[in-house]
């Protein structure tokens, strides 16, 4: 699959080197080049500086092509518009995207994006972690 | 009236005064306590501190009882942001977004906000009336529409003076509205009126034949 991954922090640049070593074909954005340093050498994929909320620079990105679209940056309105960009103007088949705040996240999901609330996530495996015996 | 504003910068700030001043009931949210602090004492108690893409704010702001929603900060994504869950979390029923990169407002469009407004293509658009070697001036676009009205000046040696309205074959979706020539009452074209040097004429056209229009009204 071709994917496209907006923000190379820490979960984008995890997420790019395991679908990488899976043999899949990944282009990383990042608005700043420092990130990059964060992928491991063995990365294989493509590594583009640019702003993911930009027409242009997804175009650039091959998103005419891409299989799929995550957007990880640490702005939730970032990861939204440059989802809904994704989604909405370019088509891409499968779009997910990172939304921190679990009201804004189920705001998204009725508006029909597929969105991932780490908050929530996390908060729930805090939770049964601390009462499992 | 109800209106919501998002960002107290200078745009938010001159929007809530004027507002004010025609008697609306006006909120503006601010994420800076400065920003707010500057509003109570310049405008008294109409901005309150928070932000403006997050539900539980909104919903204490009362956004479901507005009837305006305008989110003016100077971040595109928030603005698309905010304008999206007022209205779909909200229901509000138009939301006007500030753009600050034009390439976004037809995204913006798109992606559902009302009435976007690109400040840099309102900026061009002074400009461009303002230099007068310019045969075409946008007047008003009317987006939703796909529509624009534009002035057109017949410039020395254009190859339409003299020459008849039907004669010029103008693409079939621009309408010649009102011809404005010197000492004269203005007029409302006919397909006989000729055209002379100096006119000034209003037209209605698609954003798609507004290229067209001007060939044919005013190149040489």
């Amino acid at each position: 699959m071709k994917i496209i991954i907006m923000g190379c922090g820490r979960v984008g640049a995890q997420l790019a080197s395991l679908l990488d070593a899976d043999g899949h074909k990944i282009t990383v954005l990042d608005v700043d080049a420092h990130s990059f340093r964060r992928l491991p050498p063995s990365f294989g994929g493509t590594a583009l500086v640019g702003d993911g909320t930009d027409e242009e620079m997804l175009r650039k990105a091959g998103i005419g092509e891409a299989d799929a679209f995550v957007a990880v940056t640490q702005g939730d309105n970032r990861n939204v518009m440059a989802a809904q960009i994704a989604k909405n103007i370019f088509n891409v088949p499968k779009v997910i995207c990172r939304i921190y705040d679990p009201l804004r996240k189920d705001v998204y999901e009725a508006l029909g994006l597929e969105a991932v609330s780490p908050t929530t996530v996390f908060a729930q495996l805090l939770r049964d972690k601390l009462l499992a015996t | 009236m109800y209106i919501i504003i998002i960002g107290g910068g200078s745009v938010g700030y001159h929007l809530c005064k004027a507002l004010l001043k025609e008697k609306h009931e006006v909120l503006v949210l601010d994420r800076d306590a400065t920003k707010c602090e500057n509003f109570e004492d310049e405008l008294g108690s109409v901005c309150v501190r928070g932000d403006g893409c997050e539900v539980t704010t909104l919903a204490e702001a009362g956004v479901s009882r507005a009837e305006v929603f305008i989110a003016a900060t100077d971040e595109d994504e928030d603005n698309l942001v905010a304008c999206q869950v007022a209205k779909h979390k909200f229901g509000v029923p138009r939301t006007i977004a500030r753009v600050n990169d034009p390439k976004n407002e037809e995204i913006f469009r798109k992606l559902g906000v009302d009435c976007p407004i690109s400040v840099t293509n309102l900026i061009l658009e002074h400009i461009e009336e303002k230099i007068p070697t310019h045969p075409l001036i946008h007047l008003l676009t009317m987006g939703e529409e796909k529509m624009e009205i534009v002035e057109v000046k017949i410039l020395e040696g254009s190859k339409s003076a003299g020459k008849s309205v039907k004669e010029l074959s103008l693409p079939s979706d621009s309408i010649l509205a009102l011809l404005i020539r010197n000492g004269q009452k203005p007029q409302v074209p006919t397909a006989d009126t000729i055209l002379e040097v100096n006119d000034r004429i209003i037209a209605l056209t698609t954003t798609d034949s507004e290229q067209t229009l001007q060939e044919k009204l005013a190149s040489d």
